[in-house]
């Protein structure tokens, strides 16, 4: 009789990536287990949004340095994106388009036949509680609907690893609350994998399974958020074990760029 | 939600060339699908679009007909020029798409449709066709306008099909143009200065407003290299009857948008970075 090892949802080893002279990701390394919540916590510029495109292939990586269940990331690139699905940092719902227009369009991309599509595109929006505003177009929803209509759009082709860059960024805490129920609750009926970047310790206390910190391109701890707090102090909380590790260095990442700042406050201002 | 994960599916990862074929029919279908609904939820642009094709045929077209300033044989100047404002105004419109693509770009749309299991090659080729939507929008209102002002336009279905084919080709081409220009400008303000650079030269290179009979040399030869001049030649054969290279058109606007589509593919790459 064999033994047949099941692989982990994403291995990445001695990942390295560096835009012009600066490093963003500097020789990472970490495994994430099938149906895991799994927390990439960390500054603007920690690396972990790069890290997290070069899961998702927009990003080069070098061949064998990234897995997906079993699949690198270099070498099956199409493969890979099948089993994914993606909610990028900036709100990314077509505002021209209706709620139900928006996830049908991820339907066909993910080529759901004809026949489903309709019902996959509905239960997706049930899943997210938007079906009763779905005729309406993108534009006319709050930050907190656009966020759980890409939810919609990422869960549309049943992905088993879903990929989540600052989710809840400028969202009120209501909304922060609701778009993470939907994502439990989905993932709770699935048993599909979550990854996410986060720089909202309470809420990589709160809702992830593990939690990797970063700064400076590097992962600085590791473990679940119990284990890392116990490792500084037994009342400690995220934040006194993020300040434990990275020395309290106040002095801004150097692979912040920018672009990247720009980003993440248009964001913030588009959900007001 | 689908209790059923997806799972990874022999020959996902290779695609040959039928399924790339295949892959790029249903893109294109899915990308104009996604025009037609913005057109269907906002008609503005398709107002404000054709005022700047009207005035060319109404003020421009009419006058020089009046003039005879530009001598065009047996063939009233408008019917002349009528088929030259269908291909600049697709060509305006498609020379300026890769502002669209930057904007998809700043807004995460490009970086979600490009984790899709849609090679960058069949995402261009349908965002590239699906431009052409507008374009062809625009040709109908020119058509109409056309005719109301006396043009002997054919009514020939196999030959208005032609014009459709080649209106999308020219589309194509100039959309992946964009695409390549928006992949090395990388900004809207870059991307607008060169458009707004390279247009006109496009435009009056052409055979659009007057006969390569009458060009100096060098512009003949600038029309020789420009896909627009094959477009207007193909569009004037089939509109109008005039003699053209209908082969050489077809198959120089074909293999100039394949070209464009592998370099707009390959530019794509950056704008996701």
């Amino acid at each position: 009789m064999t033994t047949r090892t099941v692989p982990p949802a994403v291995r990445v080893t001695g990942v390295r990536h560096r835009f012009g002279d600066t490093v963003a990701v500097d020789g990472v390394d970490f495994d994430v287990a099938a149906g895991m919540v799994f927390g990439l916590l960390g500054p603007n510029g920690a690396g972990k949004t790069t890290t997290l495109r070069m899961i998702t292939t927009l990003l080069p990586a070098p061949p064998g340095t990234i897995e997906v269940f079993g699949l690198d990331v270099a070498r099956h690139k199409l493969a890979v994106r099948r089993l994914i699905g993606y909610v990028p940092q900036r709100l990314s719902a077509d505002g021209a388009l209706t709620g139900w227009e928006n996830v049908a369009l991820f339907a066909r991309l993910y080529d759901v036949p004809r026949a489903r599509r309709r019902q996959v595109v509905d239960t997706a929006l049930e899943s997210v509680g938007l079906v009763d505003v779905a005729g309406r177009t993108a534009s006319t929803y709050s930050g907190g609907m656009i966020r759980r209509l890409e939810l919609a759009q990422a869960l549309v082709n049943a992905p088993r690893l879903l990929m989540l860059d600052e989710p809840t960024i400028g969202l009120d805490p209501i909304a922060r609350t609701s778009v993470w129920e939907r994502i439990l609750e989905v993932r709770a009926n699935t048993g599909m994998t979550v990854l996410v970047t986060t720089h909202y310790m309470d809420e990589a206390d709160q809702y992830c399974d593990r939690i990797a910190l970063m700064h400076h391109g590097r992962i600085r701890a590791m473990g679940t958020p119990a284990e890392l707090k116990a490792s500084v102090d037994p009342d400690a909380t995220l934040d006194d074990v993020f300040r434990a590790v990275t020395g309290d260095e106040l002095r801004s990442s150097p692979g912040e760029r920018m672009r990247d700042v720009r980003a993440t406050r248009r964001t913030a201002h588009r959900l007001g | 939600m689908s209790e059923q994960l997806a799972v990874p599916l022999t020959g996902w990862g290779k695609p040959t060339p039928l399924s790339l074929f295949r892959l790029a029919i249903s893109r294109i279908a899915t990308m104009s699908l996604v025009e037609v609904q913005k057109l269907r939820h906002d008609r503005t642009e398709l107002f404000t679009r054709a005022i700047q094709p009207a005035l060319w045929l109404i003020i421009f077209g009419e006058t020089f007909t009046r003039l005879r300033a530009i001598p065009t044989g047996h063939i009233p100047y408008i019917d002349y020029l009528a088929p030259g404002i269908i291909a600049q105004s697709a060509l305006f419109i498609a020379i300026f798409y890769g502002i669209q693509v930057i904007w998809e770009r700043d807004a995460g749309v490009l970086a979600k449709l490009m984790v899709t299991p849609t090679p960058r090659i069949a995402l261009v080729t349908g965002k590239a066709f699906a431009a052409s939507i507008r374009a062809l929008i625009q040709a109908l209102v020119v058509l109409i306008l056309a005719a109301l002002l006396g043009v002997a336009l054919t009514d020939n279905p196999l030959k208005l099909l032609g014009m459709v084919a080649l209106v999308s080709l020219g589309s194509c081409f100039f959309c992946c143009l964009s695409i390549t220009i928006a992949g090395l400008a990388l900004t809207h303000d870059r991307l607008m200065g060169i458009g707004q650079a390279i247009t006109m030269p496009l435009f009056f290179g052409s055979s659009a407003l007057y006969p390569i009979n009458l060009m100096p040399d060098w512009l003949r030869f600038f029309n020789l290299i420009n896909p627009l001049g094959y477009e207007v030649d193909g569009l004037r054969g089939l509109l109008i009857g005039t003699p053209a290279q209908l082969g050489l058109d077809f198959g120089v606007l074909a293999l100039a948008s394949i070209f464009m589509i592998s370099i707009a593919s390959a530019l794509l790459v950056r704008l996701a970075r």
